[in-house]
């Protein structure tokens, strides 16, 4: 076989072709990298300039008068506080009912199992938006129109398949045997859920409760439709009607408020990808 | 203690219907409820105002008839199409090259440059919208750049109003096919690479011939949950564009929004999300269907 010699040969030519190759990945990268920044550097900048405009650029000063001056309850205290309300509401909920269906559906032989999780993860695919319509009529009949309580229910039912999920595979990692044992030494179902599989599920739990806290607290939609009233508006309908009434004049206010409603998502989020490790992927939980 | 009186064991159906209640509540009135509704409403001329409202009438499939015959039902169909293969396309290519690029890199830039992808993925739509407003408007960060090579400025989003919503979409889903290609290219064997390569192959032939049959199932979910998630966009073109200018940039959710909600016309709205919920119900099927041919191997 002449397939040593070649080998040979080979990684001699392609030695400086591979560096070549690294560098040009490396631009590529670097490029990729300016290209996804550019657009959002505007919020960071505006939000501190004196001068505020539309055009992203190093800031001509330092102010934080643009986060001072929307420091009002109407603008800022309230809608925020609503959406802490609501989302974290839906956050509770959601964990809370995922556990409680997810167990059953984990350890015992339930003749529906197969069915009912195919049919939660089909759920997970149908969009919210498209239900939106017909929730809106179902609101306007029952009454519910305006209601913060309602609006959270719904919230957390929109996320309740991806949490059931979820919660579902971290139960299948937690060994049944840990509870057997706990049978055996006479604890009941019950007091093997609340010493034993709570305490194991609580991180995972963690994990339901922030990604339901971090998809509501971006959608815009639902409390857009559900929620009509200034005083109910959570703040991802605020920062909207903000930019409606002074978008086109107080850049820096609207910049500073966008800001604001981003951070905490963005910390929750971090939080949530260091927790499990630094792999993860929302996409990845999905593909179970 | 309550453990300690002796007690009746709960009837086998108890031990997962009390726990499993409150899920399946909500899930029946919350979702399965509204789409049942959304199949009677679409088949009446049930209305917010008027006399409609007062009295709904079964009117069969009048509104699917109203609706394909409606030319501003088919621009949006068109339109969403549009949006949809532009964003899918733009996000899978964006998504590998970044996860193939990130690949073996070192740390620091594998951090520094997802950090700033997942970042744009992890902005609220809203601000992702008022974001490329601001690049894109007359007087944005777009035209300030374009006047170094002599450009004259134009508002953007007026002018190119379908590619713009298109960019900023792709912008802000690219981290997710990005995040899971990477998790599926760090599953290929990189042995079954280093043999390819010691027969001769280039890198693009390792890549086409080795790595992407190997990806694809990763491949096919990825690219059905962005089509899930890219065929209901609403706020991001809502902010950026409502709509317009005309009805240049309405994709069946805006126009869904605009005939439900604004006009008022339920009957019409509900028939365009049962268009919608059937479309994305039949890639969700097959999404499911996936998942369990996977399982059952």
């Amino acid at each position: 076989m002449s397939e040593s010699p070649s080998g040979r040969v080979r990684a001699v030519v392609s030695a400086p072709s591979r560096a070549a190759g690294g560098f040009l990945a490396y631009l590529v990268l670097g490029v990729l990298a300016v290209l996804f920044l550019v657009p959002s550097l505007w919020m960071v900048f505006a939000s501190v300039d004196p001068e505020p405009s539309l055009r992203a650029g190093p800031p001509s000063g330092f102010t934080l008068d643009h986060f001072t001056s929307i420091m009002t309850p109407e603008i800022v205290y309230r809608p925020i506080w609503n959406s802490i309300l609501t989302c974290g509401g839906a956050a509770v909920i959601t964990a809370v009912c995922s556990m409680l269906a997810a167990y059953p559906i984990s350890r015992y032989n339930l003749r529906f199992k197969k069915p009912f999780l195919y049919t939660v993860l089909f759920a997970t695919g149908l969009p919210v938006t498209a239900i939106m319509v017909p929730v809106y009529g179902m609101f306007v009949q029952a009454n519910l129109l305006n209601s913060l309580v309602a609006t959270t229910l719904f919230l957390a039912a929109s996320t309740l398949p991806f949490g059931i999920w979820l919660t579902k595979n971290f139960i299948d990692g937690i060994p049944i045997t840990l509870e057997e044992a706990a049978w055996v030494d006479g604890a009941s179902a019950w007091q093997s859920i609340r010493y034993l599989v709570a305490p194991l599920l609580a991180p995972g739990l963690a994990v339901v409760a922030i990604f339901t806290l971090v998809t509501t607290w971006g959608n815009f939609f639902v409390p857009f439709i559900l929620l009509t009233s200034p005083d109910k508006m959570p703040a991802a309908v605020r920062v909207f009607t903000f930019f409606g009434q002074y978008g086109s004049v107080r850049y820096g206010e609207l910049a500073a408020y966008s800001l604001l409603y981003t951070v905490p998502v963005v910390v929750l989020y971090m939080a949530v990808s260091r927790a499990l490790g630094g792999r993860f992927a929302l996409g990845g939980a999905v593909k179970g | 203690m309550a453990s300690v009186r002796p007690r009746r064991p709960l009837p086998r159906a108890a031990r997962w219907v009390i726990p499993m209640a409150p899920a399946l509540f909500l899930l029946l009135a919350f979702f399965a409820g509204p789409i049942l509704w959304t199949v009677w409403a679409s088949l009446t001329n049930a209305a917010l105002t008027g006399a409609q409202a007062a009295q709904t009438e079964f009117v069969g499939l009048d509104n699917f008839g109203e609706l394909l015959s409606d030319p501003r039902f088919r621009t949006a169909t068109l339109l969403t199409v549009v949006f949809l293969v532009g964003c899918v396309f733009g996000q899978t290519v964006l998504g590998l090259a970044l996860a193939l690029l990130l690949q073996n890199r070192n740390g620091a830039v594998r951090a520094v440059v997802g950090a700033i992808v997942v970042g744009a993925w992890v902005v609220p739509e809203v601000v992702a919208g008022f974001v490329w407003y601001a690049f894109l408007e007359r007087e944005g960060t777009l035209n300030s750049v374009l006047a170094w090579f002599g450009a004259g400025p134009q508002n953007w989003l007026f002018t190119a109003p379908l590619l713009a919503v298109v960019l900023a979409n792709i912008w802000k889903g690219t981290a997710f096919s990005m995040m899971t290609y990477s998790a599926g290219l760090s599953e290929v064997p990189e042995d079954l690479k280093e043999a390819a390569r010691v027969d001769g192959a280039s890198g693009f032939q390792v890549l086409w011939h080795v790595v992407i049959p190997l990806l694809r199932r990763t491949l096919a979910t990825t690219l059905l949950l962005i089509t899930l998630q890219t065929v209901q966009v609403f706020t991001l073109i809502f902010v950026m564009t409502s709509g317009g200018p005309g009805a240049r940039s309405t994709t069946l959710p805006l126009l869904m929004y605009q005939e439900a909600l604004r006009m008022g016309d339920l009957g019409y709205g509900t028939a365009i999300a049962l268009a919608l919920l059937v479309v994305a119900g039949l890639f969700s099927v097959v999404y499911v269907w996936m998942l369990r041919k996977e399982e059952n191997r």
